[in-house]
């Protein structure tokens, strides 16, 4: 009986797996070996391994497309997702401490912010129009703002919560021996808060990492793209070379792949917030 | 520290002052924002100088086919998307929380699409999807099945994009669902386990003690499926003809061809379609949470 059962367990773990392969792991495995195909070759669009890999030239010549294009859009994907993220971190862990300590009205109408925040759609062309008189349209410091605000709800929420898990005690100790506001938030919360803000951290880059809309509306023109921008550009201007295409769509995929290998564990604790109450 | 002087001290300590870095860039970028869509969908706009124009926008929007087609369209693939996404995520999940082999590697298998970018997976499935020379229709040919033009076709392109966007985000809603069965006490679970077969344990424990994951995936799913752009821009550019666009992507086309006030119209649409069905949407769900 026992043993059947195992038998069962194994059998329909190893279809489970042949199943989830072809469906999940075949379109990976397809972007692969597309760009490590040679032209002709990449452009029959078949699944096979190629007869001599080229991908090590076809990332160079992706690099050398457009006048440093890739070269400047990798840079500035870069900068727009630390800095994004550092004042996701820092601006949403203030909001959550004090909403989570200080029940007030206050507290209350900036909890509904945030949860409108999180549900309505940005109003894209009117938000150009406050970043043109800030002077910040078409530029990475206007983008960096816009990606901070449109993440913050979502790591206000998980700070808040985590909070919840800080004994208040903790506070009084440190008010009585003198720490103010700032020393108590920077030097006894923030340390604690690390868990949530791992989670933040993961979560966020890759949001910010992957997002093209925003790109699109408030960093447009040529020359000055981030690399989710470059793959929509290349897809027009690659239209019959697969294989540099697919260089570059692997190329990006790498970043969020390394993400997923160290941090699988925060990435679903942090996407999975809120669904169990908690 | 006496009691008496505990508020004050809350006061001080929990500053408001830490709500205004954050306050300040929501106001300018997010309240500012959205306030103005209001007014500046009522005019003819150049982001220089607006003309008012009363409800012209709005009128254009639900008369023009190519408009009214985006509005049906992204309906259809919110209510698609989010409803696979449900059923989809929900088996997966109970198979992976089974002891079945190769549980954790196929959990992660399934999650890995979720961080990739949307507009990657849209490239990828756009040529595996092509009609004569993708994978997708050659494999079919195998089985000896002619596979349809999944993304030229009109009657067809709308879905099979759909189809892309839950192959991209189950594995979002498996995690959801998978953390919901796993908190459902075990007791439950031995209860029936007894009792019926698998059924017995999906209809009666499972769903409906997975309630709060089954809110969370459609809240989600649907938010996102309004709002889609990514892929349906990346994959059809809403063609062929209009039969793809959704309002997101008529938004950017009045955008680009110099509609601002038209697009900011299309914008003010979105948010009265998202109050009108999910702000009800949350008030029942968490109505639902509490009698639980």
């Amino acid at each position: 009986m026992k043993k059947r059962r195992r038998i069962r367990e194994n059998l329909s773990g190893v279809v489970a797996l042949a199943i989830a392969s072809v469906v999940f792991v075949i379109p990976f495995l397809f972007m692969v070996v597309t760009a490590g195909k040679d032209r002709a070759e990449a452009s029959r669009l078949e699944l096979s391994l190629p007869t001599e890999w080229h991908l090590q030239a076809n990332i160079e010549q992706v690099m050398a497309t457009g006048r440093d294009l890739m070269l400047t859009a990798l840079r500035n994907s870069l900068i727009l997702t630390v800095a994004s993220v550092a004042l996701i971190v820092l601006l949403s862990a203030m909001v959550g401490f004090v909403l989570q300590r200080r029940r007030d009205r206050t507290g209350s109408a900036v909890a509904a912010l945030m949860l409108a925040g999180l549900i309505l759609p940005p109003a894209l062309v009117p938000t150009i129009f406050m970043l043109q008189w800030l002077g910040l349209f078409k530029t990475l410091l206007g983008l960096i703002l816009v990606e901070t605000m449109l993440l913050m709800p979502f790591a206000v929420l998980i700070f808040r919560t985590f909070m919840t898990a800080i004994p208040r005690e903790l506070d009084e100790a440190a008010i009585i021996d003198g720490a103010g506001p700032l020393r108590l938030f920077f030097k006894v919360i923030l340390p604690l808060l690390r868990p949530a803000m791992i989670t933040v951290i993961v979560v966020s880059s890759i949001a910010v990492y992957n997002d093209f809309v925003n790109p699109l509306y408030f960093l447009p023109g040529n020359g000055n793209a981030t690399v989710q921008l470059t793959l929509y550009e290349f897809q027009s201007q690659f239209s019959t070379k697969w294989n540099l295409l697919f260089a570059d769509v692997l190329l990006i995929t790498i970043p969020p792949m390394i993400m997923f290998i160290f941090f699988q564990r925060q990435l679903v604790s942090g996407l999975t917030a809120g669904a169990v109450k908690g | 520290m006496s009691r008496a002087d505990l508020p004050r001290s809350v006061r001080r300590t929990y500053s408001h002052a830490f709500y205004l870095p954050a306050g300040i860039l929501f106001a300018v970028l997010f309240i500012a924002p959205t306030i103005l869509a209001f007014y500046f969908s009522l005019t003819r706009w150049t982001l220089f100088d607006a003309e008012f124009i009363g409800l012209d926008n709005f009128s254009q929007f639900l008369r023009e086919p190519a408009l009214t087609n985006g509005m049906r369209n992204t309906l259809i693939y919110a209510v698609v998307t989010s409803g696979l996404k449900v059923i989809i995520g929900l088996l997966l999940a109970v198979l992976l929380t089974s002891s079945i082999r190769f549980r954790t590697l196929l959990r992660s298998i399934i999650f890995f699409p979720v961080l990739v970018s949307t507009v990657a997976v849209g490239i990828t499935f756009a040529v595996l999807m092509h009609p004569s020379k993708g994978l997708i229709n050659r494999a079919l040919e195998l089985i000896g099945i002619d596979g349809p033009s999944w993304l030229t076709d009109p009657g067809i392109a709308l879905l099979s994009v759909a189809f892309v966007d839950v192959w991209k985000g189950v594995g979002i809603a498996m995690v959801i669902f998978i953390a919901g069965i796993l908190s459902i006490p075990e007791e439950y679970l031995d209860a029936v386990r007894l009792e019926g077969g698998f059924w017995a344990k999906l209809r009666h424990v499972i769903i409906p003690l997975s309630r709060n994951a089954t809110f969370t995936v459609i809240l989600l799913s649907f938010i996102g499926g309004l709002r889609t752009f990514d892929l349906i821009w990346t994959m059809t550019r809403g063609g062929p003809g209009f039969t793809t666009d959704v309002i997101a992507s008529t938004i950017y086309k009045q955008y680009q061809a110099g509609f601002y006030g038209l697009a900011t119209a299309g914008n003010v649409l979105v948010f009265i379609v998202v109050i009108i069905i999910v702000y009800p949407m949350m008030r029942f769900f968490s109505r639902r949470e509490i009698e639980l």
